[in-house]
């Protein structure tokens, strides 16, 4: 075993020196590849992270709402709905829901406003989203005018700032009261955005929202499952995208790698050459070239990975803030959360580390195998 | 007189690989070490206050792009929503073109 080792290990520093000979090729060899695997470590872990991230956060989102459509959109939803509701066996709570947008032309920003059920706020007041708070520069006691749909100004009152790690799911939230709320958008008494419903059991959903259908035709509701297939295929249509625009710098690489593992140089011929005549083996050769390609391949593997990994989980994703930002003014300040899907890593690892090292021992053993007088010539 | 024995000290030549062996040692551990932070970093914990505030408020969606109604309740929105200007609006937001219709939405 250990004379094994040591063979291995002379090889490997065999290997290392002839690399050293042609450094500056070698090197540029290695920072290409490396970034490469970082760019697709990087898109890999933020997509799973986010994926992740919103499937738990979205565990608690409500088990069915229910929309009203006119005219193949959503529009506001009678109370009377929630009494019709009602008769729907399975369903233990229902509740109408108020929620809208306000665009503010002082930062070209959107809001949500939204009312809570649970919490109480004050006429005149409102709780603000973390996000809102650092863009317009707000603390507990400012305010905050805004022209409702009637033309009136309305000032709130910022009476509470919500907590900076939630700003994933409410960088972008205003809370108000009932009261304020319809007066702000001149919504009457007696409507609602949605509706909200909980099922006792959670294998009769499907059949809720059947029943609902067939009763309420002009609604549609969504479920929670559906709320979490749409994050997932989010976060798998983004990495696909990504992975599409990065294809072309991709390919070239492939191509680069190709060449670079596969066609062998004069002098490299000529190096197998004078090994095989000093006594080298055929075999010994292409283990000196396994190393060449598996040591380049795994280095930068293990140095794009940890690039990525800095980058995603201690920088958080700093260069793809600027896509996923777009237009919009508001925009949370988050940590992606290390979740790492191993499969994933060893998917990554698999296609960055052994076509290379497949593409570097196959011509080798190929001129390896032939006459050393008439490779040297 | 037999002068002073010089004993030659046998020379240790630097292996050529050793340095690079060495950092690739380092970065493997650094990778076990990742592995190792994001099972212990990586658990819902965290995520308490932000999942405390989506049972709370019953939020449906992440506040990931707010740019545009249909991207900031992604999961909320119809199949018109993007072409709200006219029916042949081409989608002009850049999250537009990140965001995939509701999953819903695809089945037929």
């Amino acid at each position: 075993m250990s004379h094994f080792v040591r063979r291995q290990r002379y090889l490997i520093d065999f290997t290392l020196a002839s690399l050293g000979r042609r450094k500056g090729k070698n090197l540029g060899l290695l920072g290409v590849y490396t970034l490469i695997v970082f760019l697709l470590a990087s898109v890999m872990l933020f997509s799973q992270s986010l994926r992740r991230e919103a499937g738990l956060l979205l565990e608690n989102a409500p088990e069915v709402v229910v929309q009203r459509m006119v005219a193949g959109r959503h529009d506001l939803i009678p109370a009377d709905y929630l009494e019709r509701i009602g008769k729907v066996r399975g369903v233990v709570a229902k509740y109408g829901r108020l929620w809208g947008y306000f665009y503010d032309p002082a930062v070209q920003a959107n809001y949500t406003l939204l009312v809570p059920r649970d919490r109480q706020i004050k006429n005149g007041e409102m709780i603000v989203g973390h996000g809102i708070a650092r863009t317009r520069g707000l603390g507990a006691g400012d305010y905050l005018t805004f022209r409702s749909a009637q033309g009136q100004s309305f000032a709130f009152r910022v009476a509470d700032v919500l907590a900076s790690d939630a700003e994933l799911v409410s960088a972008d939230l205003l809370l108000v009261n009932e009261a304020d709320f319809r007066a702000f958008f001149g919504i009457t008494a007696g409507m609602y955005t949605d509706i909200a419903l909980e099922v006792r059991n959670p294998r009769e959903v499907r059949k809720v929202a059947e029943k609902l259908s067939v009763m309420l035709p002009d609604t549609r509701p969504i479920l929670r499952e559906e709320i979490l297939r749409t994050y997932d295929a989010l976060f798998q249509w983004r990495q696909g995208i990504v992975f599409v625009l990065l294809g072309g710098s991709l390919l070239a690489f492939v191509i680069f790698a190709w060449d670079k593992a596969s066609g062998l140089s004069a002098e490299e011929k000529r190096e197998i050459g004078i090994l095989k005549a000093i006594g080298w083996e055929t075999g010994d050769v292409i283990r000196m070239k396994f190393w060449e390609g598996a040591l380049v391949s795994l280095g930068a593997f293990l140095l794009g990975y940890l690039a990525a990994y800095g980058h995603v989980f201690f920088f958080d994703a700093a260069l793809f803030a600027p896509v996923l930002k777009g237009w919009a003014v508001l925009y949370p300040r988050f940590h992606p959360q290390p979740f790492v899907d191993g499969l994933q890593v060893a998917t990554l690892f698999f296609f960055t580390v052994f076509p290379y090292t497949v593409a570097t021992v196959v011509p080798i053993w190929r001129a390896a195998t032939t006459d050393p007088d008439a490779v040297m010539r | 007189m037999p002068g002073p024995t010089v004993t030659a000290r046998p020379r240790h030549i630097a292996r050529a690989g050793t340095l690079p062996l060495l950092l690739l040692a380092v970065a493997a551990a650094l990778f076990v070490a990742s592995l190792i932070d994001a099972a212990w970093r990586g658990s819902s914990t965290d995520l308490a206050s932000s999942r405390k505030l989506v049972a709370e408020l019953n939020l449906t969606d992440l506040a990931l792009f707010t740019e545009a109604r249909y991207t900031r309740h992604l999961s909320q929105a119809d199949r018109h929503t993007p072409f709200q200007d006219h029916p042949l609006a081409l989608d002009h937001f850049p999250s537009g073109s990140l965001v995939p219709p509701p999953q819903r939405l695809q089945q037929p």
